[in-house]
């Protein structure tokens, strides 16, 4: 019964006999669907996003091939540049923020305390909320005449006057990198978390009879094993961030004056609101490289693995 | 010599207070979120009040809401897109992950990475081109636009997650199975399937949390109030101008969330072990 009930149930066709092994027919069936949908509406939408760049593509019209026009306007355009160096700094300081409190607070987590799984929930909620609806929170908790923020940091005497949240360049940027690390840092701490769980605690137990602190036993034990885990959400969240949206569109809409316009943001801005859509793709193909930096290094980081 | 500090006095600079700060701002805002929506207006805009408490609590705001707005449709919307983008996303993530961890063909190592790329692209790097697609493929300003393109995202997401979970299941019981006659097909969906369940389950719950909060494509390809998800219809439909109907707009965040925030406090180990598992399979 056992191999020839096997043997039958190849497939049927005598050609995908010959060439294909069932294994690997199963194989294909099996994957299909998902390469379909992958190629239908990921792969073509890739290029045709690298074709209407090329193009000075308006709504409503198909445009024509304009070449690189598009990126060299973009080069010189000074509202182009305030935006490369806008993302740059809110990737950089959120991921840096991210990364700097969420190694704090999986260490807090990773110690024995009642009630540990319900403080790991609560502290999870601002990742697992809807961005958008949180976002419109913050926007609330920032409004200029009605900000709670400033009732409570006046109340505790932190500051003398009310701080501009929105309405100021510089705050509005700090703003957008607060309410981003406040959304991302339970992603982090939570993956943190997981890794310092797989360090054998006889490392830091013999670590203390050989008279190391707490900060050393951190330094010389912690971080090293902890770095394959860092370097991966690391690489994550900068991709997110670099072309995040929701944050900022929610919250500031790129301003005050451009102040806080990313990527994403100011490819909406020109694609969909002001209409030129060649254009905007080929703002929002400048994330490619990043995107194409962190696939590398998270490839062969994973490789080295 | 050291002197030995007191074990409470340690705790309580080295994880209470620390711990104390954190959880105040991750939680701040959804108590604010709460205590705004349960305010009256004049309650709500009194700068002189005690503005962290609220002293008559009124469900006016949700009534407004309910009459003026179609938030009941959004929810709805909301509900319908996420819950087929999540099934359809987690059985082609089940095929697909069970090819990779199981079967040997050739591309099966292409089509690995090629997803792990795809879980890497960020929505924002095609959303304009995928508007002309969605248009060419007649479904601009439909719910239908969401239910295709979510999978994009939820299947490399699900198909990563799947392999981790299948590969943790020994081979020898299915093998087992497919001596004593069972298909391959067969011994997937008797024997490997039933054991993967954490992980469908997780799979599927995040893909819904995920689907339910997606706002690029939402806002992209859907124009009119009666289509729009809760997470774009809100900011989008609540605003009016430079008018802020704070009550309101809270109220309405509020039951946007409550829904992932429940489905999030009934499968939490799941969700926890099941982050835990694909952060350190990355």
């Amino acid at each position: 019964m056992t191999t020839i009930a096997r043997a039958q149930r190849l497939p049927a066709s005598p050609w995908a006999r010959r060439f294909v092994k069932p294994e690997a027919l199963t194989g294909y069936c099996l994957i299909s669907p998902a390469v379909f949908l992958m190629l239908v509406l990921l792969a073509y939408p890739f290029v045709l996003a690298v074709y209407i760049s090329l193009t000075d593509r308006i709504l409503g019209e198909p445009g024509k091939v304009i070449w690189f026009r598009n990126f060299l306007k973009l080069l010189q355009d000074s509202l182009f540049r305030q935006t490369v160096w806008n993302s740059f700094v809110y990737t950089l300081s959120t991921v840096c923020l991210k990364m700097l409190l969420g190694i704090i607070l999986a260490l807090l987590l990773n110690q024995e305390m009642r009630y540990r799984n319900l403080v790991r929930g609560a502290l999870l909620l601002p990742w697992i909320v809807p961005t958008s609806l949180s976002v419109l929170t913050w926007l609330w908790m920032f409004d200029s005449l009605f900000s709670v923020v400033n009732y409570i940091l006046l109340g505790l005497g932190l500051i003398s006057k009310k701080i501009p949240w929105l309405g100021d360049p510089f705050w509005a940027m700090v703003s957008v990198i607060i309410v981003n690390t406040w959304r991302g840092l339970p992603f982090f701490a939570v993956s943190f978390l997981a890794g310092l769980m797989t360090i054998p605690k006889e490392l830091y137990e013999a670590a203390e009879t050989d008279g190391a602190r707490a900060p050393r036993r951190f330094w010389h034990i912690t971080l090293p094993l902890l770095q394959p885990v860092i370097a991966v959400v690391v690489l994550f969240s900068t991709i997110w961030t670099f072309a995040d949206f929701q944050i900022v569109y929610i919250l500031t809409h790129g301003g005050p004056v451009n102040a806080t316009q990313i990527f994403a943001t100011m490819a909406y801005d020109v694609a969909l609101v002001a209409g030129r859509i060649g254009e905007g793709s080929a703002i929002s193909l400048f994330l490619f490289p990043a995107l194409l930096v962190v696939i590398i290094l998270m490839l062969r980081y994973l490789r080295r693995e | 010599m050291r002197r030995k500090v007191p074990r409470m006095i340690k705790r309580l600079f080295g994880l209470y207070l620390p711990l104390a700060a954190f959880l105040f701002f991750a939680l701040f805002p959804f108590y604010w979120m709460l205590i705004s929506s349960f305010r009256a207006n004049p309650e709500l805009y009194n700068l002189q009040a005690n503005r962290l408490w609220i002293k008559n609590p009124t469900l006016e705001q949700f009534r407004e809401l309910f009459a003026k707005t179609a938030v009941l449709q959004w929810l709805w919307n909301s509900f319908f897109v996420s819950f087929l983008t999540s099934m359809i996303s987690m059985s082609f993530g089940i095929m697909a992950g069970y090819a990779l961890a199981r079967l040997r063909f050739p591309g099966a190592q292409a089509f690995g990475l090629a997803t792990f790329i795809t879980y890497l692209v960020p929505t924002t790097l095609i959303f304009i081109p995928l508007a002309s697609v969605v248009q060419y493929l007649g479904l601009s300003n439909s719910i239908w636009s969401l239910v295709v393109t979510y999978p994009t995202f939820l299947i490399p997401f699900c198909t990563w997650m799947l392999i981790a979970y299948f590969k943790s299941i020994p081979k020898d019981m299915e093998e087992c199975a497919m001596i004593d006659g069972c298909s391959r097909i067969g011994a997937m969906v008797r024997i490997v399937l039933p054991m993967a369940i954490p992980g469908v389950i997780f799979s599927a719950m995040f893909s819904f949390t995920l689907s339910w909060n997606e706002f690029v494509y939402a806002l992209t390809f859907i124009s009119s109030t009666t289509h729009k998800t809760m997470s774009v219809a809100v900011p989008t439909e609540l605003i009016r101008g430079d008018a802020y109907f704070w009550g309101e707009l809270m109220a309405a965040s509020l039951l946007g969330s409550v829904p992932v925030a429940v489905l999030y406090s009934f499968f939490m180990e799941y969700f926890v072990s099941g982050l835990t598992a694909g952060a350190l399979k990355g």
